[in-house]
């Protein structure tokens, strides 16, 4: 399926979607700035599209292998001291993360689990 | 009400029991143990840390499959699963999108309704996060359990057949022996998708996206909106979630307000769901093959092995009790409930072809006197319903006098019930069957002998 130069355009609200989804905070010259810059990212990418793949069948994983599986036994965790010991916050044995509200899956701010 | 039809899809997901977890050799016994004991590097996200497999779940997972009547994929492929919730740490989740292990399948439910399901993937559990004024703190030991999901179309129409067809799920998870499917633990965890539409032809509820995902083919009737209920640990709250949700959303559209898609939880206290998320704030979790899995091919030879493997089902068990020994269709779906109390009833059955005593004889018993099957014998039964035609003793001193000829008899037994084998009890309850020439109600020949050798 070729893209058309359309809808390679990006707009304000797609970027600000596509923002929104990476988590990633914009200001408002930033919002302003990038679709244009990223717009001429997907045009350049776009050239991809020129190549006949017709018979081509995708490729997921590089290494060529299926099946690699192993038993289902039990193997050494890290103990409680190591797991924790990136955690730039803890209590009660638990990493602690800056709140949020929603009893959901919404999406939200946060600084990251391991890094401030 | 009756101008309307509730239109419900089921989102079912299953922990497995398998001994490690999907990705990585941590033990996936979590339950109640010490926060943070149970990770390693892959479930914790860290960098470099590669999955890999466990050949278990995705055996068990096609068990489920198989059972649900599901095709099973000649590939498969794991995908990502992206959002930004600090449960998992990697920043996605491990699943199913594309190339899921099963699909197409169908489960019949009590009336002989048909609810599709959908598909059968595998994926893997989030870890717990409990919230606080400070902060959400996280606890990754159920990072990575293996979690199988069951998506049915919408095809139910009332709260009934949910809690059927969830029972059902439950009943088939226990028989093939894949998870303990304890609700209050989390082991099985129901997610309902709701909608009503008017029963006559052109309501204006009844355009549909073309878009819509889970569209039923070939039909164009469904509401063009659905409103989730999630986080609902129970079969109860559930039950009562959907039964008011539909109330809720007739309500709207009879005051002319037009629903939406939208998350909604349960609030217990107050008995009503509430809204967790609009449309708004939908979705789009960017699926991509998980580049760090190569992918499955499932051999036909394979499949057809875990195939013949599978234990006979609940309602195969129901039907060949009916069939086979003319039991009543109540009984036989009492019988079949549990594993232990179908095995109990079989073997109790083939004791019985010896002693004269018919199958609907021995399904009364179990049915009525419900014996605690864990310390009466099969064997024991069938004496005891022999037993009962020419006169069972119940009278508690005649018992008590049997119980204590008993106990001189098996000495061993009774020693080695006071070291703590409690499981010698058993030798005591025979001795006083066979004293009684199997005319001793044995329910009650355990109670008495418990409360003598407590008094000992």
């Amino acid at each position: 399926m070729k893209l058309t130069k359309d809808k390679v355009r990006l707009g304000q609200d797609k970027v600000k979607h596509v923002a929104k989804l990476a988590n990633l905070p914009l200001s408002s010259e930033e919002e302003e700035k990038y679709p244009e810059q990223l717009s001429k990212i997907l045009e350049y990418v776009e050239q991809l599209n020129k190549v006949d793949t017709s018979n081509v069948e995708p490729t997921f994983n590089v290494s060529g292998q299926s099946n690699v599986v192993r038993v289902d036994k039990v193997g050494e965790c890290l103990n409680q001291e190591e797991a924790l010991s990136n955690a730039p916050k803890k209590e009660n044995a638990r990493l602690q993360t800056p709140e949020r509200s929603d009893g959901g899956q919404g999406f939200f701010v946060t600084k990251g689990v391991f890094a401030e | 009400m009756n101008k309307y039809q509730p239109v419900i899809g089921l989102e079912v997901h299953v922990e497995l029991n398998t001994k490690s977890k999907m990705f990585c050799r941590c033990s996936a016994d979590y339950f109640g143990k010490e926060p943070n004991t149970h990770t390693c590097p892959v479930c914790l996200g860290l960098p470099g840390a590669l999955p890999y497999i466990n050949q278990q779940a995705i055996d068990d997972c096609i068990k489920i499959g198989l059972a649900l009547n599901c095709q099973i994929a000649e590939k498969s492929l794991f995908e990502r699963k992206n959002y930004f919730y600090p449960d998992l740490p990697k920043g996605y989740q491990i699943s199913q999108y594309r190339w899921p292990l099963c699909t197409n399948g169908k489960l019949m439910i009590d009336d002989g309704k048909i609810i599709r399901i959908n598909r059968v993937h595998q994926e893997e559990d989030t870890g717990k996060l409990t919230h606080t004024k400070d902060g959400t703190l996280i606890d990754f030991n159920r990072s990575g359990v293996p979690l199988v999901e069951i998506v049915t179309e919408p095809d139910f129409t009332n709260v009934e057949e949910v809690r059927e067809y969830a029972k059902k799920l439950q009943q088939l998870f226990r028989y093939l022996d894949v998870s303990n499917a304890d609700m209050e633990r989390g082991d099985m965890r129901l997610e309902a998708n709701v909608s009503v539409k008017r029963q006559a032809a052109e309501g204006p509820l009844l355009r549909h996206e073309a878009s819509e995902p889970r569209q039923r083919r070939g039909e164009s009737e469904l509401p063009n909106y659905r409103v989730e209920l999630k986080n609902i640990n129970s079969f109860r709250f559930m039950v009562a979630a959907i039964e008011h949700e539909i109330k809720r959303q007739i309500t709207e559209i009879e005051a002319g307000k037009k629903l939406t898609q939208e998350t909604r939880g349960w609030n217990e206290d107050k008995k009503c769901t509430y809204l967790q998320r609009s449309k708004e704030e939908a979705h789009d979790y960017r699926y991509f093959p998980e580049p760090d899995l190569p992918e499955l091919i499932l051999n036909p030879k394979k499949i057809q092995q875990i195939k013949s493997s599978l234990p006979e089902l609940p309602w195969d068990k129901a039907k060949r009790y009916q069939n086979e020994f003319g039991i009543k269709k109540a009984d036989a779906k009492i019988l079949s409930e549990s594993k232990e109390v179908a095995e109990f009833f079989e073997e109790a059955v083939e004791h019985g072809k010896k002693h004269q005593v018919a199958p609907q004889d021995i399904a009364n018993y179990i049915v009525n006197q419900k014996p605690d099957i864990t310390s009466v014998l099969p064997t024991q039964a069938v004496e005891e319903i022999k037993g009962k035609k020419v006169g069972v003793i119940e009278d508690l001193k005649e018992l008590e006098k049997l119980a204590k000829k008993s106990m001189e008899e098996n000495q061993k037994a009774l020693e080695d019930y006071k070291k703590g084998k409690t499981e010698a009890i058993q030798v005591l309850i025979g001795g006083v069957m066979k004293i009684s020439s199997g005319k001793a109600d044995s329910r009650k020949v355990k109670e008495v002998l418990e409360k003598l050798l407590k008094s000992k």
